[in-house]
């Protein structure tokens, strides 16, 4: 892990669905807003590639290097915000 | 080997029109619309006019999901192949996947993504690249995504020879439905208004430096300098006659019935440019005499030379003023491979309509022996048209379409 | 009745040896040309990893002018199509040039040209808009890369119908089905085809990262193409080209000219799925290589060899074993498979045409180049890939394919002459 921007040390769910929605879009039959944190991703529709731009976007907006098998073991937005912020833990630490 | 090519379903994506009754009714009468550049600033750059498609909202018309990951010509490609097969009224399951194909012809690709995405690679650094520059800028996206969106699984090509290629595509197309397909979506699609693609244009050397709307860009006009460029495209449905009848296709716009192209030679080499030989090819090819032709829709390319060499391989085809001329494309400017396309879909709305769409702006320059439309309409019964597309580095493709009874 | 289209010359310009000779030689030694990259820094780069080729356009008789007109990728299109037109034999001038016609392929045409013509007009990204200006002169030709059949009809002096064929990574041999089709259809007598690429430019790595399809096995650049093994990383990005001279089977014989293969059949089917994710199932390519054999009047049977696609990546080597054996039934087990790119990387369109003439030359010397860096079997992929080591194997009929983005999947199958009823 490295990384440069301290700054923003929370990586919240609706950053997660902003960065979604700005980096992959939404699908017409799901709603980010409702009670979304405990299904898996590609239920929500988003499928690897769309899941590897929104990792990009996570990576440099949080100034994070994220592990080629994060998506994989993390496959709900739940999990997912949770690595993400340890990882952010990780890099204030350090 | 015999079975005729049938045209059952157009769509438009246009400067003039988004979708065919829109696009029509503003070709039919010659309204301009060519403008100021809005899309990039143009201000410091020689040329600033361009053929814009204004009041094109993507997620109208596409889903969410696809919208990020699409370069603008993607968006108008699947908007108007939507409309396309809407209006051949193709419904789910009633033809083999393995039999429905897509040949689309391109010029830049995803040219205004690519640029984004080169912005982002050298100001911020490589990390900052998308995921889906890897697919979005490419010159198969159109076809890739339109497969995918449209349940296409037989045969998908793509061709880049210039403004000819759209003409090109159609004839691939053609050979697909000969080999066994039994509907092809094709056509062709640019979009590239961004400052590189500008850069691109201007390096090309015949690009219009007026600032006029109604006179930058003149075709067959003594105050021809060059022409505007313009984005958007059409996507025609092609299908097999046998295999359009057996399905009960509900409107027949007219057949694809001849193509013929060329190269011209390397310059220098004092041969004659090659149109003249493709319109003779596609006529041949077509069974069609030249007096059958009712309409040519000319490429127009709007540099002297270019213009007088299209003219007089006109002119040796058919005779001095012997057939009528257009250039509807000067509403729109020249869109590379999307240009044909768009001509080939307002030759058969002038079947449609028995009205051939003008050249508008254009005075005809003496030079000339051209019977062209200029300015106003001409109301006139088209059975059998004649669309040509010229590229640069020589590319010379003519198309023949005529009315099915 | 169909005319028969054959290739009578073949040119290559390859990552490990410029020419066909260097190419063959590379093949059957089962050595690799992958290598740390060297055309730019490639320290900003997850996968820093690639097949280049050494290459000096004036000592192959490009002048100064075309060096300068010309994207690297035009330039390698016209030196294979010099090899290929000097292998024919052919006088083209004896023809009517109306009757010659060029169909070249690319796969993403002149993308080091644009990157290079952004970073020097946004002086390296710091003007929002490119200033023309500094722009090269002949950026347009670089903008729409139809320039590319252009240039190889001014060398060659070919005025039939010509374009450029870019299916993405399966542009190489539908650009070559495509020259077939122009000649059975009457509307050219030879073709030129092939297809060129010179992928290798900071964009193409960072979008590539950005999916991570490249491979991360950069301390390892020689054996980090790793076709159908288990521990593959990905694919490694090559550079290259390859083109043919194409005529009517009779008209190369009455000529006496060395008949390399029929093009025997071809067909392209879409998986109609995703942009880069294929369903496993292999369903879309077993068609065409059904289709394609259908068309070339041979049955699963009759394969001495399939070139195959072997990109290196996981998706792709399950979903290629899948298709043939849905395609060739127990053939496929019989059959040896291998992918040269394990040996010159991919090179995205243009690598289609290079494995085309792979297959010609294992015909050509009853030889099937191996697989390379194959030293641990993945299970799920249990046909027989030919590890490390080429093969003495008789070979008169071959089918290759390609599997590329937007879902495209191109089969293609070369045959003696004589090997089929006409």
């Amino acid at each position: 892990m490295k990384g440069s921007i301290l700054s923003k040390q929370e990586f919240t769910f609706d950053d997660l669905k902003r960065i979604l929605l700005e980096g992959a879009g939404a699908d017409e039959g799901v709603d980010l807003d409702g009670d979304i944190l405990d299904s898996e991703f590609e239920t929500l529709g988003y499928e690897s590639l769309a899941l590897l731009e929104t990792g990009g976007r996570i990576e440099r907006e949080f100034g994070i290097t994220l592990d080629d098998d994060v998506f994989t073991d993390n496959p709900t937005p739940r999990s997912l915000v949770t690595a993400i912020n340890e990882s952010l833990s990780a890099l204030v630490d350090a | 080997m015999s079975a005729r090519i049938l045209v059952t379903g157009i769509g438009v994506a246009a400067p003039s029109g988004l979708g065919v009754e829109d696009f029509w009714s503003v070709t039919r009468i010659g309204k301009n619309a060519i403008g100021p550049v809005t899309r990039f600033d143009a201000s410091a750059y020689p040329s600033r006019l361009a053929g814009e498609i204004h009041g094109f909202e993507p997620k109208e018309h596409l889903p969410g999901r696809l919208v990020p990951q699409t370069d603008r010509v993607t968006q108008l490609a699947l908007v108007a192949a939507d409309c396309a097969f809407a209006d051949a009224g193709i419904e789910p399951g009633t033809i083999d996947p393995y039999a429905m194909g897509v040949v689309t012809a391109a010029g830049a690709g995803g040219f205004e993504f690519a640029e984004n995405e080169l912005r982002k690679l050298w100001s911020e650094g490589a990390k900052h690249v998308s995921a889906y520059q890897s697919f979005a800028w490419f010159y198969a996206v159109n076809s890739g995504q339109i497969s995918i969106r449209n349940g296409l699984r037989g045969p998908a090509g793509v061709v880049i020879s210039d403004q000819a290629g759209g003409l090109d595509a159609l004839a691939q197309a053609r050979r697909q439905l000969r080999k066994g397909s039994k509907l092809i979506a094709t056509g062709g699609f640019d979009a590239p208004i961004c400052s590189l693609g500008w850069a691109s244009h201007l390096h090309g050397g015949l690009m219009s430096t007026s600032d006029e709307p109604e006179r930058a860009y003149l075709p067959f006009d003594d105050a021809a300098a060059g022409y505007v460029p313009g984005e958007g495209g059409a996507m025609l449905i092609l299908e097999d006659e046998d295999s359009a009848r057996d399905r009960g296709a509900r409107t027949v716009y007219g057949e694809f019935a001849g193509y013929g192209a060329t190269l011209d030679p390397k310059p220098g080499s004092g041969r004659e440019p090659g149109l003249r030989r493709a319109i003779d090819v596609a006529l041949t090819d077509a069974a069609c005499h030249p007096a059958e032709v009712d309409v040519v829709f000319a490429d127009g390319a709007a540099t002297p030379r270019l213009d007088r060499e299209e003219a007089e391989a006109i002119t040796a085809v058919f005779g001095p003023r012997a057939v009528p001329v257009t250039v509807p494309k000067t509403m729109t400017g020249r869109i590379n491979s999307g240009g044909a396309p768009i001509d080939v879909v307002s030759a058969v709305l002038s079947m449609r309509e028995g009205l051939i769409p003008p050249t508008t702006n254009v005075e005809l320059s003496d030079a000339y022996d051209l019977d062209l439309v200029a300015v106003r309409p001409r109301t006139a019964s088209v059975r059998t048209a004649l669309v040509l597309a010229r590229g640069r580095g020589g590319f010379n493709s003519a198309v023949v379409v005529r009315a099915v009874d | 009745m169909t005319r028969r289209v054959v290739i009578t010359g073949i040119g290559v310009l390859a990552p490990g040896g410029i020419g066909t000779t260097a190419f063959w030689n590379l093949l059957s030694s089962g050595r690799t040309a992958t290598r740390g990259i060297t055309l730019f820094d490639p320290a900003p780069f997850r996968s820093r990893v690639a097949a280049e080729v050494d290459f000096h356009p004036e000592r192959h008789g490009l002048t100064s002018l075309e060096v300068r007109r010309m994207d690297r990728a035009a330039q390698f299109g016209v030196v294979a199509t010099r090899e290929a037109l000097a292998d024919s034999g052919l006088d083209l001038a004896a023809f009517d040039p109306y009757r010659i016609g060029i169909a070249m392929g690319t796969g993403v045409g002149a993308i080091s040209g644009l990157d290079t013509a952004y970073r020097v007009a946004s002086d390296e990204g710091r003007i929002a808009q490119v200033d023309h200006m500094y722009a090269p002169g002949h950026l347009y030709d670089h903008f729409v890369p139809s320039s590319f059949a252009t240039e190889v009809a001014w060398a060659v002096g070919a005025e039939g119908p010509s374009t450029v064929v870019s299916t993405g990574c399966t542009s190489g041999i539908d650009s070559v089905a495509h020259a077939v089709d122009l000649i059975r259809e009457g509307s050219a007598d030879i073709m030129i085809t092939g297809a060129t690429d010179a992928p290798i430019s900071p964009l193409t790595l960072a979008c590539f990262d950005a999916i991570k399809a490249t491979t991360a096995l950069n301390e390892e650049p020689e054996t980090a193409s790793r076709p159908f093994d288990a521990t593959r990383k990905g694919f490694v990005l090559g550079e290259g080209a390859a083109a043919f001279v194409l005529e009517e089977l009779g008209a190369a014989r009455r000529r006496g000219a060395h008949v390399y293969a029929e093009i025997a059949g071809y067909a392209s089917r879409s998986s109609a799925f995703h942009m880069t994710g294929l369903r496993p199932d292999g369903r879309e390519m077993a068609e065409a290589i059904t289709v394609a054999l259908d068309e070339a009047r041979l049955d699963p049977g009759d394969l001495d060899y399939v070139n195959a696609h072997g990109s290196g990546t996981r998706q792709n080597d399950l979903h290629e074993t899948a298709a043939y054996k849905l395609a060739l039934g127990p053939h496929a087990h019989r059959t040896p498979v291998s992918s040269v790119k394990s040996m010159i990387g991919h090179s995205l369109g243009s690598v289609g045409s290079m494995e085309i003439a792979a297959s010609v030359l294992a015909m050509e010397h009853h030889v099937v180049p191996p697989t390379a860096n194959l030293r641990t079997p993945d299970p799920e992929c249990d046909l027989d890939y030919v590890p490390l080591v080429a093969r003495d194997h008789r070979t008169d009929a071959v089918l290759t394919v390609s599997s590329g983005f937007g879902g495209f999947q191109s089969a293609m199958v070369l045959a003696r002459p004589d090997r089929r009823t006409a």
